[in-house]
């Protein structure tokens, strides 16, 4: 992550030099600066309050909930239990089926997303006639509810009257029963998540391209280089953070997948498929919590979700570090 | 809020400060002094807390009630999905807080209800007119909604006594009668189902049975056990009655003799209109539901059957009661309406204007029940086929996890008609998914 680094090295920088205000002469001083901003704390305590009710509190609730066996039912009591949720979690052939869906589906959908996006924030670059239009037009997807969108995609990705079969069979192929088969369905899922998602990516793309100096690209051109080679050696390069950031954003919104593969199911089941084949991490908390009750398990596959993220943000951060190290 | 761990919970407590003083308002008090001082007469306003289409509105009961009781009024809280509407309840028994002063509860929760919050409604078998309000019902209804040790918490509403639906259409194509005693005679039992099912097979390009679930969840509750013991502990593997419904379902779908779709999925739905099968399991309340999906076209295509078994057994699938929390502060009002909402010559009406039908054999038996036909399904005598299967309905117990036990099986049943597992794979994989799912 080398928009977190960057951020903190610019803070060092603008930040005054760590001299007097430790010592005990500074003190009257401090005091009277903390005095002149007590406003401040008045303005910023709204959005702490809101944050420790509906963020810090159920975070540490949930924590405490995954610590015991507890149903819908009696969510207050329920019986301490220690880590044997956890244990239980990392022993259930279903906690594993769905990680390993949520990894597959996850880069199923998050590594054609992104180079999708890529190469039409690319192309969006360019002077076109009608640019407005066309991002606008990207951007509708991502507007559109998950929940709408899902309808459609799984009519069109229905067995036995889906519209992809019925084109698939008019060229002379052979239907694909899509919700049965474990590849089928997360790629079907994957296709969703695409659609969604590349245009927003796309936007972010452009955004950051067009804080590209121009100077680049004409010396580029002077020097003889392609179009592609642009690509390659000064877009690419210069959008490295930026890269970086729509994969950490991404990945967090695929590990916490669950809108799709629910109402893929068309049928509001939440076992993701008839052997569990695009269960995802989200959908099996949810059946835990929601269709069977147990709030205790829920609360531990919520839990280990967050670490989940939490590990794969703290990779890309080293990742990013390191790239950063690198290059300097 | 904490009442069971308070020690434990005192850090989450204080951090949960400001959420408990505005979520736990006081309503504890009020309902002791309220039976006391309950005025017949006093203005007072009820609300009812429903799901799906429960029609009492509809069938105009409640402006009725009204009219007889110039003093109440009534409001109603509808959610659309049941189990939405559960998970809400859920929150608000054991928060003591929201809820209405009649609380609607469906066959899949009542057992959870019975077992884990009998204490938060009103015992009706402890009422002065208990034995009275208990022979106002089948047995089998009344007992689902009582506990153990013998409290009634729920009235009951609809009932969806069991038969089976046919596409006249289809069978004539195949070669089979159409009629509706001659079609009874195909099928007495689940074995001569799935034979007929095979000869139909064998001469024709549409499914017999839309999926295995029509087989699977309609037999299992033909046995004298289900998914529970008598104490309502989940007994799956051990079941006859499992057993049983899961040889019938997993031939069917092992053989290819189903459409092999998800009830109530989008293709279900599409597939009623595209005439993808031929049968169906059809509780009572599935008459409009096929209706709504075929339209006028449908109209006289489909007639109904027994269910293949049922002069031994019927069964039961869906039906709802009425509770009334305890802690409420009208709880003497909301009583009266709830008795009177679920009275036999109410459940009448609730038939006649909304085809819901009942859970009092009085009703059953009313002749403007018992004479009803329905043109749509070619003019059957829907009121006495579905009377006959009421009335020859077991007391099977119920039990919390009847509902995700029951798509555990589904589910499998599903993966081995579309060739996923083996039936013996399939086995396993419900029983597991049953593990998880009952598993503290």
């Amino acid at each position: 992550m080398t928009i977190a680094s960057g951020t903190v090295r610019e803070a060092a920088i603008a930040a005054p030099p760590p001299t007097s205000a430790a010592t005990s002469p500074a003190r009257p001083r401090k005091r009277r600066q903390l005095t002149r901003n007590r406003w401040g704390y008045a303005y910023v305590a709204p959005f702490f309050l809101v944050f420790t009710a509906f963020s810090l509190y159920p975070f540490m609730y949930t924590a405490w909930v995954s610590l015991h066996e507890t149903s819908l039912s009696n969510i207050n009591g329920g019986t301490w239990v220690g880590l044997e949720n956890y244990r239980e979690l990392l022993q259930s052939e279903f906690f594993w089926n769905a990680a390993r869906n949520t990894l597959t589906i996850g880069i199923l959908a998050t590594v054609p997303q992104l180079c999708m996006a890529l190469g039409l924030a690319h192309l969006l670059n360019y002077k076109l006639r009608g640019r407005t239009f066309f991002r606008t037009v990207m951007l509708m997807p991502y507007a559109t509810s998950i929940a709408a969108a899902t309808l459609v995609f799984s009519q069109l990705f229905g067995r036995d009257y889906g519209l992809i079969n019925t084109m698939l069979e008019a060229v002379g192929l052979d239907r694909i029963d899509w919700e049965a088969g474990t590849v089928s369905s997360q790629v079907a899922i994957a296709v969703i998540v695409t659609w969604r998602w590349t245009g927003y990516n796309a936007l972010i793309y452009l955004a950051a391209m067009q804080s590209i100096p121009g100077e680049l690209y004409e010396a580029a051109e002077i020097d003889g280089a392609s179009k592609w080679k642009q690509f390659l050696h000064v877009t690419i390069p210069s959008l490295r953070p930026t890269i970086l950031f729509t994969i950490v954003v991404s990945t967090i919104g695929a590990v916490q997948l669950f809108g799709e593969p629910l109402l893929f199911a068309g049928n509001g089941t939440t076992s993701g498929g008839a052997s569990g084949q695009y269960q995802t991490l989200g959908l099996l908390m949810y059946q835990q919590g929601w269709s069977n009750f147990h709030i205790g398990q829920a609360a531990t596959t919520a839990w280990a979700m967050f670490m989940i993220i939490l590990v794969i943000v703290g990779v890309n951060a080293v990742i990013g570090r390191l790239r950063a190290r690198a290059d300097r | 809020m904490f009442h069971s761990s308070k020690s434990r919970a005192a850090w989450g407590a204080a951090l949960a400060a400001v959420l408990l003083t505005a979520g736990c308002g006081g309503s504890d008090d009020a309902s002791a002094d309220a039976a006391a001082e309950y005025d017949p007469d006093a203005p007072v306003t009820l609300t009812v807390g429903t799901f799906g289409t429960m029609d009492f509105d509809n069938a105009g009961l409640y402006e009725e009630y009204m009219e007889l009781h110039p003093n109440v009024t009534i409001e109603q809280n509808n959610v659309a999905q049941s189990a939405a509407y559960y998970k809400s309840l859920q929150t608000r028994l054991a928060a003591n807080s929201g809820l209405d002063d009649i609380q609607a509860l469906e066959i899949g929760f009542i057992a959870d209800v019975v077992r884990n919050h009998a204490d938060a409604f009103v015992d009706f078998a402890a009422e002065e007119n208990g034995d009275e309000l208990e022979g106002n019902f089948y047995d089998w209804k009344w007992g689902q909604a009582t506990t153990a040790d013998g409290k009634t918490i729920g009235l009951g509403t609809d009932t969806g006594p069991q038969a089976m639906c046919y596409r006249k259409d289809l069978f004539e194509q195949a070669g089979l009668p159409t009629d509706r005693a001659q079609v009874a005679e195909l099928w007495p039992t689940w074995d001569a189902y799935l034979d007929t099912a095979r000869q139909y097979q064998s001469s024709s390009d549409a499914a017999f049975v839309d999926s295995p679930a029509s087989i699977f969840s309609s037999s299992v509750y033909q046995g004298d056990v289900a998914y529970n013991d008598e104490e309502g502990n989940p007994i799956p593997e051990e079941s006859d009655g499992v057993e049983r419904a899961w040889e019938y379902a997993s031939t069917a779908a092992d053989e290819g003799l189903t459409a092999n779709l998800s009830q109530f999925g989008d293709e279900w739905n599409a597939a009623f209109s595209n005439g993808a099968f031929a049968t169906i399991a059809c509780p009572a309340w599935m008459l409009g539901y096929i209706n709504s999906q075929m339209g006028d076209g449908g109209a006289g295509l489909w007639d109904i059957a027994p269910l293949p078994g049922s002069d031994e057994s019927a069964s039961n699938w869906g039906g709802s009661f009425l509770g009334v929390p305890a802690d409420g502060e009208n709880v003497e009002a909301a009583k009266d309406l709830a008795e009177w909402l679920t009275a036999p010559e109410q459940q009448v009406k609730m038939f006649t204007e909304a085809a819901h039908f009942p859970s009092s054999p009085q009703a059953a038996e009313d002749p403007g029940v018992m004479g009803a036909t329905n043109e749509y399904f070619s003019g059957a005598p829907t009121g006495e086929i579905f009377g006959e299967s009421a009335a020859n309905i077991q007391r099977t117990p119920i039990g919390p996890y009847d509902t995700q036990i029951q798509e555990a099986f589904t589910t499998a049943l599903t993966d081995i008609a579309s060739g996923g597992a083996t039936p013996d794979e399939g086995w396993e994989n419900a029983l597991k998914a049953a593990r998880q799912a009952t598993g503290g």
